[in-house]
């Protein structure tokens, strides 16, 4: 399964999710460079990993959303392609338009890094469809911007369509309806504040489990 | 007058006074020179010459410490000290202090420690791989305390977390000396080849000199040694002295260096810390024994119109000197243009002894090498303080008529005594996919994920006790080295090495001197005992609060190393159906314990002395214990006392209705046994049908071992003597004041 991890300048989690797509097995890895355009279409995945892409200068992930190589990826998510953002690849995803809403500073206005825990609203995704539903995943978090905003209207649209993916059991940042990831309408879209790639062999193995559900669904197409 | 002092000035004894150098330096300098320097050689000088950068009043004492040992690939003086992990793999590891900065503006100044600390790893080839951090504060009654507190933590935690190293373990203290002079320690480890280790070297004749990183301005210039009001009139010179830091740089110079030294394109690199450019190229051309051509018209200026002397001592962040042959230069460049940095040549290698710089064709600087790099020792005088005797007197009298509850009361309410979630959690301590275990533990806890198969994980932990080193500095420095073996021991790891950072005040002052050698000693004494080399570290004198020094504060990084694959040893209560022992002496001692200054209102007592022997013995029960692939959880005691570390396994238990009884061995000394703080000794928790093993065990490595209690699920911490109850408390409650105190920093 060709995967492409995208690193911006200022990625710091494209590293881990390298080492934790490798632990994982059956992914085939290439790193992609921001100031590049390559062509997408034998990938079967791509992921905008965590971080400070560009220093969070502007907003988190306003300037990555603009870079040469995002031209590529929101090409490739509008044909169908998996594209998962997390953290800051979130924030990208939102800033760039493939997910509604935004990120805004934590209500406590620090950063909060924990292990916490988050309940699987939907098996109706590509990320989750070996997850059973209402089920907990015990995930790391890390960020200062993670507070998920979006209006009320949206949301119904979101629970609608069954958008929503993850939601905190203990909403650690004061996001919108505890939305701790959710997916675009079609579901190949999906962001998250959590970090899978740190739960696949320490502390918590509960992010291979988003890998697993992603390599069952990739099988199934080929 | 200072208006008109250009670079080319010649100076006179009065400049040089005002810029800290002295009249024996003076004459020294113009002696060997054979004429008078001029103002920018001057300032090179005063920098150089500097406490902070020439060590003449530490180096005699830091001799004594031992450097060697089988891992050692390089010991201090280099940017880190590096240790062999084996299978081809090892680590650089190194401590500094940003203390000055972090009191005048605590964001700013702890950032750019920690940026400074970064790039000392990663110029020896190392990708940072954990920091921690060890912060002594000032106490709450101090106006500024709250602000400091605040500033600093974000000022770690947007640097650190940005370049995405992540921050475990460390150690952080309140305490009124540190109220106008915080200690602000920042540790880095980082892993790296043990055949691609890089060097601060200025190698090879014609090779040519490159700047890299982000551009020269005027801040931090004089940072250290100008503190003279006569250039306050001079507009261009009242700039901040405090750098400011951008850590997305500092990401980016870590990428591209790495990736340069990835392709062999790097054959010499220093960072560009105090004193700026000026330390960098004379150090590197020190250690090469060669000289220097530099074109300071080539320095990628922030500002126009910078002086020789400006150039020369800025401290702007995030800058890298590099050495490298001229057919390299072009793809070296390249490689920082991908990272859009800066990369220019301003300079080469020269043979001979001396550092030439010029600024429009003129020359501005010519100054041997060795004159600058190897400045005079200051002979600094060392004398006990009168009143030693004083502060060792511990009025017993007094705490045997109070009751256990009230000095309970007194200890559990110290703001020394707290959970430090409320800081940690703002540090990212997971990014790299490394964080075996977390910084609530005795000691962090990282895995090296670069050896595939031959992972080793690593335990890193920085500790000191001010108060014990106040009454006896030898003491201090023992207990420093031993209480991080301790704690690196009980999460089952084997110490390996140590960076140190020594905060003292002015060493102008004899006591501060007398400080200072007897906590080297007490350090040296633990080190040989153990046989735990120092690879790397730090001095900063100077600092003092309202006059008086800080406490002695030589803050120990130690390093271990677990090589099996087995699990962690716990360090909490992990059941509510475990069994307690104490592991060491049943009794511990008072003087400059937590019980004591909180009792008392101030430090005394005489310290109980380590036994080191004892200690060594402690190390190889634990590595024992480890060995019997038993479950069990170990910990340290310390700070507060064997009641204080009961308290702190059961906070961290996983179930909210764990409870404690705590069975006083009958015949002790009520004080000494709940609140005494001798070192080594532990408390270890198992299931009860292990505990003729662990006894054998203990007998066998020649510490003794006590029966202390059990857990149960009553939430009660009860202890009984003989059959009666002599204190009862509801863990919840405690629990929750526990975990108040320092949530009031960050709202």
């Amino acid at each position: 399964m060709k995967t492409g991890i995208v690193t911006f300048p200022g990625s710091n989690c494209d590293d881990d999710v390298y080492d934790s797509l490798m632990r994982s097995g059956g992914f085939e890895l290439t790193k992609l460079w921001h100031k590049d355009t390559p062509e997408l279409s034998d990938y079967k995945l791509i992921v905008l990993p965590g971080g400070f892409s560009y220093g969070d200068y502007l907003r988190c992930g306003a300037m990555a959303a603009r870079s040469p190589i995002m031209e590529k990826v929101i090409e490739f998510a509008k044909r169908g392609g998996l594209v998962i953002g997390i953290c800051n690849g979130f924030q990208i995803l939102c800033e760039s338009g493939l997910l509604p809403g935004a990120l805004a500073r934590n209500l406590s206005l620090n950063f909060i890094c924990k292990d916490i825990k988050v309940t699987v609203e939907t098996s109706k995704t590509p990320w989750t469809q070996t997850i059973e539903a209402r089920s907990t995943l015990n995930l790391p978090i890390a960020h200062g911007e993670g507070r998920y905003i979006i209006s009320e209207e949206d949301y119904q649209e979101l629970i609608k369509n069954e958008q929503v993916v993850l939601t905190y059991q203990d909403n650690p940042n004061g996001s919108t309806h505890q939305i701790a990831g959710l997916c675009n309408k079609e579901k190949n879209v999906f962001g998250l504040m959590p970090h899978p790639e740190r739960a696949s062999d320490l502390r918590s193995k509960d992010g291979l489990k988003i890998w697993q559900s992603l390599k069952s669904f990739l099988g199934q197409q080929s | 007058m200072s208006t008109q002092i250009t670079d080319v000035s010649p100076s006179n004894q009065n400049l040089a006074q005002r810029l800290g150098i002295s009249l024996t330096e003076y004459q020294h300098i113009c002696q060997n020179l054979e004429r008078v320097p001029n103002y920018a050689e001057l300032s090179i000088f005063s920098a150089m010459f500097s406490e902070h950068c020439s060590y003449k009043s530490s180096k005699k004492f830091l001799k004594r410490f031992p450097t060697t040992g089988k891992r050692v690939l390089q010991g201090p003086g280099e940017n880190a000290g590096v240790l062999d992990i084996g299978s081809g793999w090892a680590i650089a590891f190194k401590m500094e202090s940003h203390n000055h900065p972090s009191f005048i503006e605590p964001y700013q100044g702890a950032a750019t420690g920690m940026g400074g600390i970064l790039r000392d790893v990663f110029t020896m080839g190392a990708r940072p791989a954990a920091s921690m951090n060890s912060l002594c504060f000032g106490t709450m009654d101090f106006d500024r305390t709250q602000s400091i507190v605040k500033g600093v933590v974000k000022g770690i935690g947007d640097y650190g977390n940005c370049v995405g190293v992540p921050t475990l373990a460390g150690q952080t203290l309140f305490h009124s000396c540190y109220n106008r002079n915080p200690l602000v320690n920042a540790f880095t480890l980082g892993i790296v080849k043990a055949n691609q280790i890089f060097r601060g070297f200025a190698e090879g004749i014609g090779n040519a000199v490159i700047y890299v990183g982000a551009k020269t301005g005027r801040d931090g210039v004089h940072g250290a040694t100008m503190a003279s009001k006569e250039f306050s009139t001079d507009k261009e010179l009242e700039r901040p002295t405090v750098q400011v830091g951008d850590p997305f740089t500092e990401k980016l110079l870590l990428e591209a260096t790495l990736e340069a030294m990835k392709e062999q394109l790097v054959i010499g690199i220093q960072d560009m810390g105090a004193a700026g450019l000026t330390s960098s190229s004379f150090e590197m051309a020190h250690r090469a024994k060669t000289g220097l051509e530099i074109d300071l018209d080539k320095i990628p200026a922030r500002e126009s119109g910078m002086a020789a002397f400006e150039l020369l001592l800025s401290e702007s962040q995030e800058r890298m000197l590099l050495v490298t042959t001229p057919e390299k230069v072009a793809p070296l460049k390249e490689i920082f243009k991908k990272w859009d940095l800066h990369a220019e040549v301003i300079g080469k290698v020269v043979s001979g002894n001396r550092v030439k710089m010029t600024k429009q064709r003129q020359v501005v600087v010519d100054l041997p090498v060795e004159l600058v790099t190897e400045p005079l020792l200051a002979n600094r005088a060392s004398s006990p303080p009168v009143d030693l005797k004083q502060r060792w007197f511990l009025d017993r009298n007094r705490m045997l008529v109070a009751t256990l509850q009230s000095k309970f009361q007194s200890l559990i309410e110290e703001l020394n005594f707290a959970n430090c979630e409320p800081l940690i959690t703002q540090y990212d301590s997971m990014v790299g996919n490394r964080t075996v275990g977390g910084s609530q533990d005795d000691a962090g806890v990282i895995r090296v994920r670069e050896m595939g198969e031959k992972e080793v994980r690593l335990a890193l932990k920085t500790d000191c006790n001010p108060r014990v080193t106040w009454l006896w500095p030898r003491e201090g420095g023992r207990r420093a080295v031993s209480e991080c073996a301790i704690n690196l021991a009980v999460r089952g790891a084997e110490p390996i090495g140590i960076t140190d950072c020594l905060n003292f005040g002015s060493p102008e002052n004899p006591e501060v001197i007398w400080q200072f050698e007897e906590s080297i000693e007490g350090i040296s004494e633990a080190c040989q005992a153990l046989k735990i080399p120092v690879v790397s570290g730090n001095v900063s004198f100077y600092n003092d609060t309202d006059g008086k020094p800080v406490y002695p504060t030589p803050m120990i990084g130690m390093v271990g190393i677990i090589e099996d694959k087995l699990p962690l040893p716990h360090s909490n209560f992990y059941s509510t159906q475990l069994e307690l022992a104490l592991i060491g002496p049943v009794e511990g001692g008072l003087g400059g314990s937590l019980m004591a200054s909180s009792w008392f209102k101030r430090e005394c007592g005489q310290p109980e002395e380590t036994d080191l022997a004892l200690l060594d013995r402690m190390l190889k029960f634990l590595q024992r214990l480890r060995k019997k692939k038993i479950t069990y959880a170990a910990h340290d005691i310390s700070d507060g006392g064997l009641l204080c570390s009961v308290l702190e396994m059961a906070f961290h238990s996983p179930y909210d209705c764990t409870g404690v009884d705590l069975h006083i061995p009958s015949g002790c000394d009520l004080d000494r046994f709940l609140f005494g703080e001798t070192i080594p000794r532990i408390i270890v928790a198992y299931d009860s049908v292990e505990r003729g093993d662990i006894e054998n065990l203990a007998s066998q490595a020649g510490v003794v071992f006590t029966h202390l209690g059990q857990t149960n699920d009553s939430s009660i911490f009860a202890v009984k003597q003989g059959g009666a109850q002599v204190l009862s408390s509801k863990l919840p409650d405690l629990k929750s004041a526990w975990n108040q105190k320092w949530k009031k920093f960050f709202k």
